[in-house]
């Protein structure tokens, strides 16, 4: 069997397995899995407004998966993608409170904003591991808390002691009438467009550029970087900044299409989180994250309804996902399985 | 309120809320000194403390006051085998530690609350009767200063914790199985060559940090929230990783960073009552842990190194 081959099996065993060990947990604790899976294939693409929701839920994790998935071909793991979201959600949302101006202007201010709050949430990781060899996961799971905390001070400072902002002005939103129109009024606003951009402009930056030929360079090997003469450090920050950047577009969805406001919050969104879960499962391509962000967007969403129409909790689906990540990051011993298995193929022949 | 009524109003508090980090962040030390990331600790708390407030629910009655500690032992089991999975997978299967680690607090926050759902059907557990009570130390309470702050009103949880605080630190530093953690962690080619399995060294030490995370989880819950639902620890494990890190995988370091990180913590609790205090803003408060964290890796507050060898897996004859 080719490596290419092998390499696209991980996946799909990965998550046929994830499902069969939720369809166990499901049977073991008394529900019926096929009824679960059904309710969750209904809630996902059950009419038109469930698909228009569930491409509305894959918008933010397409982003949230890009950025994940460009700080991992740089050789960083970002796991600060879900604060960078949190500050990029909150100055999206601010900036369309705060001002109102022509469309045109306002709603590419606003989503600006989000990937500058990102960046600089981004920024500081990276300056910290390029000047200090500072751990960037740590780091990045510190600048989480901090994020969570700050926006929601800022939160309240902005409405008052609220907690939550008002509703943007009508020229920030990405909210769409055609879309909305299409699938039977559902929230599908125009940020899925951005996230698909987005994709191609990743694409674009890694494969076609110097800086991401250099980016994936620093990632497969800092000393040959360096001794090629390039600028290690210079990449380290710039590939943090770029991530933190898609990871604040993906607040800004949330703050300009889904919810209009930023509200406080108890605890983070998971976004973030499963961001890396689509770019684990997207093998950290721009395609990949897409196939990733569909999957684990469509199945969150989908979820929501297995409460109502087959009783079980909408939690089986996060085991699920969880199961997925696990037998993904555990790829080795699944293509050891393979390679053994076709070797056999072999000997049989 | 006098300084001297100040302090014996937050101190007492700070153990407190330490306890269950102290706990924690001592079993990320011996998971990390063994070459072993473990990022999966929130989610190990989070066991820890589904299955200490279930236990706890379950069998009060049969336990009367005993229950809250032997759910201590049901909840170290519980977390101890959820950690055997983040062993299996970062270091039998070579999987990214801190991706299984991930997956395990992603895993645990899920599963534990789809069972409370399928057992209570709703959101929440029912409170807890039977808890941790507070009491005063004979004797050692009437001592003048020292008394109120450190023996009046206080948890046996508290002690407990400072105990295997100490007791981390004589297993690491002064015994031949803390060597071997040690060498583990920092050169596990070498200590392989000496005869140490590296396997069984890192299986045992990642099945500590997951007991006493466990640990850590039931007693948190069973003394300051009292019931179990998904915000219950709520970033708890990612804090005693910040007090394991601020305290430079050192047991004592971590016992210290984690008195200091719950000192703030209830300094950003209870400071509303205390003039000063209550002029800063409750944020600076809040996120005061996290920021000397990063100062502490960045060096400003002493160099912070990691064992050498920490998040790769060992593979046999690999240069």
């Amino acid at each position: 069997m080719s490596n290419r081959a092998t390499n696209l099996l991980v996946p799909i065993i990965s998550v046929i397995l994830g499902l069969l060990v939720g369809a166990v947990i499901m049977l073991v604790s008394g529900y019926d899995p096929l009824k679960g899976y059904a309710a969750l294939w209904n809630g996902i693409f059950g009419d038109l407004y469930t698909i228009g929701e569930t491409i509305r839920q894959i918008t933010p994790y397409l982003l949230a998966g890009l950025a994940v998935a460009f700080a991992f071909r740089s050789g960083l793991f970002n796991i600060g993608v879900e604060g960078q979201l949190i500050v990029g959600w909150f100055a999206a949302a601010y900036v369309g409170v705060a001002v109102e101006l022509p469309k045109i202007i306002h709603l590419p201010l606003a989503i600006l904003a989000a990937a500058v709050a990102g960046a600089i949430w981004g920024f500081v990781p990276g300056l910290l591991k390029a000047k200090f060899r500072v751990h960037e996961v740590i780091v990045t799971i510190m600048m989480n808390y901090i994020a969570l905390h700050v926006t929601n001070a800022l939160i309240r400072t902005v409405s008052d002691g609220g907690d939550r902002t008002g509703n943007i002005y009508a020229s920030a939103s990405l909210r769409s009438e055609f879309l909305q129109n299409l699938t039977e009024f559902s929230r599908l606003h125009f940020g899925i467009i951005i996230a698909l951009v987005m994709v191609g402009v990743m694409w674009l930056i890694l494969e076609k550029t110097t800086l991401g030929f250099e980016l994936k360079a620093v990632g497969f090997n800092q000393n040959a970087s360096q001794y090629a003469g390039m600028n290690v450090n210079k990449n380290i920050i710039l590939a943090m900044v770029i991530s933190g950047a898609f990871a604040g577009l993906g607040g800004a969805m949330e703050a300009l299409g889904t919810f209009e406001y930023v509200s406080s919050k108890g605890g983070f969104t998971g976004i973030g989180f499963d961001g890396i879960a689509v770019a684990l499962l997207g093998m950290n391509t721009p395609l990949g994250v897409v196939f990733g962000a569909t999957l684990f967007g469509s199945l969150k969403y989908g979820a929501l309804n297995m409460p109502n129409a087959a009783g079980i909790p909408i939690e089986i689906v996060e085991i699920v996902i969880a199961v997925i990540i696990f037998f993904v990051a555990s790829g080795y011993i699944i293509r050891l399985l393979l390679l053994r298995a076709s070797a056999k193929k072999k000997e049989a022949k | 309120m006098s300084f001297l009524e100040v302090l014996y109003f937050i101190v007492p508090s700070a153990i407190f809320y330490a306890a269950p980090l102290i706990l924690v962040a001592i079993g990320g030390v011996f998971s990390e000194r063994s070459g072993v990331v473990n990022i999966g600790l929130e989610g190990l708390m989070v066991i820890g403390a589904f299955v200490g407030i279930l236990f706890n629910l379950l069998y009060a009655d049969t336990f009367g006051s005993a229950t809250p500690w032997i759910a201590l032992i049901a909840a170290m089991f519980a977390a101890l085998l959820l950690s055997l999975l983040h062993a299996v997978a970062s270091i039998t299967f070579r999987a990214d530690q801190v991706v299984s680690g991930v997956a395990i607090n992603l895993l645990a926050a899920a599963l534990s609350i789809y069972l409370v759902k399928r057992i209570f059907d709703k959101g929440q557990t029912d409170f807890i009767t039977e808890r941790f009570s507070r009491y005063n130390v004979p004797f050692l309470s009437d001592i003048p200063i020292i008394g109120p702050l450190f023996f009046k009103s206080v948890y046996n949880t508290s002690f407990f914790a400072i105990g295997v605080a100490v007791l981390a630190w004589f297993v690491i530093y002064k015994t031949p199985f803390g060597l071997r953690l040690r060498a583990v962690g920092e050169h596990p080619m070498a200590a392989d060559t000496m005869g140490i399995n590296v396997t069984r060294m890192r299986y045992i030490a990642v099945m500590i940090s997951g007991g006493l995370a466990g640990i850590g989880g039931a007693i948190y819950a069973q003394t300051i929230t009292n019931d179990f639902g998904h915000a219950t620890i709520n970033g708890q494990g990612f804090m005693a990783l910040a007090a394991m890190i601020f305290g430079k995988w050192h047991p004592l370091g971590a016992m210290g960073a984690a008195l200091f990180f719950g000192f703030a913590q209830s300094l950003s609790i209870v400071g509303s009552s205390i003039p000063i205090i209550s002029e800063i803003p409750n944020v600076f408060l809040l996120i005061l842990p996290y920021v000397l964290t990063i100062l502490a890796l960045a060096g400003f507050i002493g160099r912070a190194h990691a064992p050498l060898a920490i998040g790769k897996p060992y593979i046999k004859g690999q240069r």
